[in-house]
């Protein structure tokens, strides 16, 4: 302790005073006095002004992965926008916990203030919603995933979905829809040259290969287990992996045409049903995948 | 020491000395006015006989490791008795958010949902019956970390390899209230980027991250540069938790009468300001509690030879 007080105390015993006394000791003396040493305050102010400067400034940086906007993370269901959602999720990862699947995941330090916040790599594992009742909405306790958003929170045209979208492994049951009011993204055939489909060829196999730890729900196999997309192989006359898995109803089918040389041609449409859940993403064969989430994309004609 | 004043040192202002002292406590400091060499002869029979134990150190660290297991656990064995992490969880179904995350959500966002608010408001009654900065030294993973290398740091300081810098313990108000601003100007969390505790707390349950290395830069700036520097300068955590403890019944006592002022406490305290009053001649009264900086991490308790510092719960003994 350097924060000695001025010894006005009755009470107080002549103890821990050394600097005092040392200066009491020389006062007589004629020989030029040595400053008594005693910590300098003045040093430790600045040296904490750079403390405190220092952890500001680090704090700060997350803000610059942040603004870069260098990545746009596909979030999980019902999540706020960007900026609302960043500052609700309290980073405690219970959405990671309770989601079936283990699509969601918790960003890193290089995400900056998105350190903790989940978000779901469509392609290694996407939402299939095996859960039926979003569990990762139900177990946030911030409202950072939400059923109901409040009036006073962002919402941009486009992300609302038209009504409550159908859950086809719940088409048999009372109530076969979910309870999720906005999309997550929107999916879009980037590469439909590479797509199967288009190109008129079928698929046989493991969709993902042998060493893909990606799982689904297929209904007629397990209602309540999700299996491993590589125990589950297909055989196809012409790929339509995207639509047949697609775990919503209406979201996205394929578009046969005839061309002009009367060969038929076809090509995976996406609806507006679509709530970017990433399942079409994440099953597509071919690699990379020819059809992909964009993340936080609002439907767009 | 009045509250305000525990208070206004736990914000970083210097321990004055008191202004009036009872008679009972006058008395005594009377009786132990003694020659220099009779005081050090009566320190040194104290410390000859003290029974070195750790009874409160290998509690805490027991307590402290089966929190953050539990939660590791529940995740990994799917048990689920505390789910989520130390920023916000679920104890057998019931929200437990943290103080601090909640209150920079709370800045940030300006929106507060129900459960949010039983969180917080449960976490809240919950410390200010288990002593606030308890949670420090009971549970925050950083704390039990920090230990161990606050130890190679006094290693390497004995052999005069390091020293310890202080800074201004103000520094951690300033902090508080800058990283409270930020949260409402940024709209970000802003604290929780860098906060280790909650940077541990996740490790522990979901796996090793990039942002440990930040946690090993801090531990090594304390070995090298400032002891046990996180804690006692920078922490906001621990400020808020330490406005929660002012007001809590459980804490760390001084008795005056069995206190033979070698001052070993306060070199193993994390907070020795919190201390000053077991200097000879400080205390105004027989007995006095420590103040609300105290992370009741109970190494005082333990190092006492003669039993002058003690877990006390006030009100207590008025019921018994």
């Amino acid at each position: 302790m350097n924060e000695r007080t001025r010894d006005d105390s009755p009470a107080a015993a002549p103890e821990e005073q050394p600097a005092a006394a040392s200066a009491a000791a020389t006062a007589g003396s004629r020989r030029p006095q040595a400053p008594v040493r005693r910590p300098s305050s003045r040093r430790r102010f600045i040296r904490s002004a750079f403390l405190i400067g220092g952890v500001l400034g680090l704090a700060m940086l997350g803000y610059v992965p942040v603004a870069g906007a260098q990545r746009t993370r596909l979030r999980p269901p019902g999540a706020l926008e960007e900026s609302d959602f960043l500052a609700s999720c309290i980073k405690c990862g219970q959405c990671v916990q309770v989601c079936p699947v283990a699509a969601i995941r918790l960003d890193d330090i290089d995400s900056g203030f998105g350190i903790g916040v989940p978000w779901i790599d469509a392609r290694a594992q996407a939402c299939d919603f095996s859960c039926d009742a979003v569990q990762c909405i139900l177990a946030c306790p911030t409202g950072s995933l939400t059923y109901h958003k409040p009036a006073a929170l962002a919402t941009r045209p486009g992300m609302p979905l038209a009504r409550a979208p159908l859950l086809k492994a719940k088409e048999k049951d009372a109530e076969p829809t979910l309870n999720l009011a906005e999309r997550m993204g929107v999916a879009r055939l980037s590469r439909p040259d590479s797509c199967l489909a288009v190109q008129g060829k079928g698929f046989r196999g493991q969709a993902r290969g042998a060493d893909f730890r990606g799982r689904l729900r297929y209904v007629e196999r397990d209602r309540w287990r999700p299996v491993a997309v590589r125990d589950h192989p297909y055989e196809r006359d012409l790929c339509n992996l995207c639509v047949s898995e697609c775990p919503i109803g209406d979201a996205i089918t394929m578009l046969a045409t005839v061309a002009a040389d009367g060969r038929r041609q076809y090509q995976p449409q996406v609806l507006e049903q679509c709530v970017g859940c990433g399942v079409c993403e994440m099953i597509c064969p071919v690699d990379p995948a020819a059809i992909v989430i964009d993340a936080r994309q609002p439907w767009a004609i | 020491m009045s509250a305000s004043e525990r208070l206004r040192v736990m914000f970083g202002a210097a321990p004055l000395k008191p202004e009036r002292v009872t008679p009972a406590a006058q008395q005594v400091h009377q009786l132990k006015r003694m020659t220099k060499a009779d005081f050090e002869a009566l320190k040194q029979h104290a410390r000859d006989h003290q029974l070195v134990n750790h009874k409160w150190r290998n509690r805490r660290w027991a307590v402290l490791l089966l929190v953050n297991l539990l939660f590791t656990f529940s995740f990994w064995l799917d048990i689920q008795m505390l789910e989520g992490s130390l920023t916000a969880s679920r104890f057998v179904g019931f929200h437990l958010i943290d103080l601090n995350s909640a209150l920079q959500v709370m800045l940030a966002h300006r929106h507060v949902i129900v459960n949010l608010f039983i969180g917080t408001a449960t976490v809240f009654v919950l410390w200010v019956a288990l002593g606030g900065r308890s949670f420090c030294s009971w549970v925050c993973p950083y704390h039990i970390v920090a230990e161990w290398f606050e130890w190679l740091h006094l290693k390497l300081a004995a052999r005069k390899l390091v020293s310890d810098h202080e800074f201004h313990r103000g520094a951690r108000s300033v902090l508080w209230f800058a990283f409270a601003l930020l949260a409402v100007l940024s709209g970000y969390t802003v604290f929780e980027t860098i906060s280790p505790t909650g940077i541990l707390s996740r490790a522990l349950i979901y796996g090793p991250s990039l942002a440990l290395g930040w946690v090993l830069l801090l531990l090594l700036f304390e070995v090298l540069y400032s002891r046990r520097a996180w804690c006692r300068y920078v922490c906001p955590i621990g400020m808020t938790y330490g406005m929660v403890g002012a007001v809590s019944p459980l804490r760390v006592e001084y008795r005056l009468e069995h206190c033979f002022h070698e001052g070993d406490c306060r070199k193993v305290c994390l907070v020795p300001h919190v201390l000053d009053v077991v200097i000879k001649g400080r205390a105004a009264d027989l007995k006095t509690p420590i103040g609300p900086d105290c992370t009741r991490c109970g190494l005082c308790v333990d190092v006492c030879p003669s039993g002058a510092l003690v877990f006390d719960i006030k009100g207590l003994n008025r019921l018994l």
